[in-house]
């Protein structure tokens, strides 16, 4: 292991956290702004231009608030569970090819910090331990509708990595590889190459449960709003709760990232219109995670069971075996 | 260097996690180091290049704790000591120790006696997935669908346990008795 290697991936690895911390806290003002605009409003006006300060406005806020620690809560659980969501959503980040490499000063870089050959398994374990964030911080502060908060996350936790699990081992079966870098080169032949094409069923259930790993809005019945306070966050206060929101937007970005780089085609063959391309779809996703929350309603728990365990589990498994039959004749 | 520095960050790591599990009296102290033990465990694998089965570790073990989770939650209010029963500690110090002494026997006898050979070598230019499916498929192609098929024995046995109106069964039944738990079941 040379030292040009090691001071390379720290390069990356805190360029990855500076530029998702910065997205996820802009990622906010997109939010606002774009349910403001589904719901015929004007969103943030007043800090800065078009509300553009409005981010550093609420980081400021967030910095300084007081962190309070209430009586009756599990301390040390209580201090660590926002930590979890945070860290977890940027540990899965270390096996994504963000851009395909290119080469600057002579130097090659590439733009993924860790190349192990089983990185999609790897990015969907441990944006599975990060669901472990919302579970503890509401059953260690001493609060009922927290805890079923934490009840609920449990559900959506065991039920969905099923489903998440399943869909993706059909393209897993035609590409035979595990790297997202393989994936994508399994597609550079353009767009009829795109695995959506020949796997249309797991590109639909692979995003449906992307937005239950997220506790996106469908399947937002982790923190529901419908109780008017913030489910396992309701005790939280200051950075404490910043740190489970940065945690949300890093992984809506990270998952929006996998998603074409599974099944559309990814950067391509690498040219810069390829990286271009991405990050457009990339956005087109983010997009689409604000606008299912200002179009869609949540679903009931016992409709969120019952989706998932009648509805998508089978399809899923049918999936791979039709896969499979086809491959094998 | 970095090995054995990762080798003896995460043994300890693991150790304290675990130690933590048998001590606290606080159900979610000893759940969440249980989760964090099990993860750390994966470093393991990841040290000795079984990246798969180190993922695996993760994936299988999150979701096996967060079940356990889910009992705690059922069943003890999380947020306050448990009063455990306390037997007779000797006897409990005893047999722990003994039964941690003779594993580490077992273990450590095929290193004594240095015949330690690896019946199925890693192929080169295999990823260690492809050699896990290899191996999974051919020499331990048995055990695999035996456990296979006693995962599937448990998850029925579990419906049943849990499903409603279970031990009623529709085939045995006439016709009468049928319509008779049809109209039970509009009046209830």
């Amino acid at each position: 292991m040379d030292t040009a290697y090691l001071i390379e991936t720290i390069i990356k690895v805190v360029a990855i956290l500076l530029i998702f911390s910065a997205l996820a806290g802009i990622g906010t003002y997109f939010e606002r702004k774009i349910l403001a605009f589904m719901q015929r409003r004007l969103g943030p006006m007043y800090v800065g231009p078009y509300g553009l300060l409005q981010v550093a406005a609420d980081g400021i806020k967030l910095f300084t608030k007081e962190d309070i620690i209430p009586t009756n809560v599990v301390g040390p659980i209580f201090r660590l569970a926002p930590v979890i969501t945070a860290a977890t959503a940027f540990m899965a980040a270390a096996a994504i090819p963000f851009f395909p490499q290119f080469t600057i000063f002579g130097y090659t870089v590439h733009p993924i910090v860790a190349d192990i050959n089983i990185g999609i398994l790897y990015i969907l374990g441990v944006m599975a331990v990060g669901l472990f964030g919302p579970l503890l911080g509401g059953m260690a502060s001493a609060n009922k509708f927290a805890l079923l908060s934490a009840a609920r996350t449990a559900a959506v936790f065991i039920s969905y990595e099923v489903v998440s699990g399943l869909s993706i081992l059909a393209p897993i079966m035609m590409v035979g590889s595990l790297s997202l870098i393989d994936f994508n080169n399994y597609q550079t032949g353009g767009i009829s190459h795109w695995i959506i094409w020949t796997q249309p069923v797991a590109f639909v259930l692979f995003w449906i449960s992307a937005f239950a790993e997220t506790g996106r809005t469908p399947f937002h019945l982790i923190a529901n709003d419908h109780e008017i306070i913030d489910g396992f966050g309701t005790e939280y206060s200051g950075m404490r709760w910043g740190l489970f929101f940065i945690g949300e937007y890093a992984n809506m970005f990270f998952i929006s990232f996998v998603i074409p780089l599974i099944f559309l085609g990814g950067y391509g063959d690498g040219s810069l219109l390829g990286a271009l391309g991405l990050i457009g779809k990339v956005a087109f996703f983010f997009f689409f995670f604000l606008w299912t929350r200002a179009a869609w309603p949540d679903v009931r728990p016992d409709q969120l069971m019952w989706l998932c365990w009648k509805v998508l589990m089978p399809l899923a498994v049918i999936n791979v075996v039709i896969t499979a039959l086809v491959m094998m004749f | 260097m970095f090995e054995a520095v990762a080798f003896y960050l995460f043994a300890f790591l693991t150790i304290a996690m675990f130690f933590i599990v048998v001590t606290t009296s606080q159900a979610l102290f000893a759940l969440s180091a249980l989760a964090a033990g099990m993860i750390f465990i994966s470093a393991f694998f990841f040290i000795l290049g079984a990246d798969f089965l180190g993922a695996v570790q993760i994936i299988v073990y999150t979701g096996a704790v967060m079940a356990l989770y889910a009992f705690g939650m059922m069943f003890f209010d999380t947020t306050r000591d448990v009063k455990e029963k306390q037997g007779n500690k000797y006897i409990i110090v005893g047999l722990s120790t003994l039964a941690a002494v003779l594993v580490v026997v077992i273990f450590a006898m095929p290193m004594v006696s240095g015949n330690i050979v690896a019946l199925y070598p890693g192929i080169d230019g295999v990823g260690n997935t492809q050699e896990i499916g290899l191996v999974l498929f051919t020499k331990y192609l048995i055990p695999f669908e035996l456990a296979a098929i006693m995962l599937l024995v448990a998850m029925v046995a579990g419906i049943v346990l849990a499903g409603k109106k279970m031990d009623l069964s529709i085939t045995l039944m006439n016709e009468a008795e049928i319509e008779e738990e049809k109209n039970k079941k509009v009046l209830s």
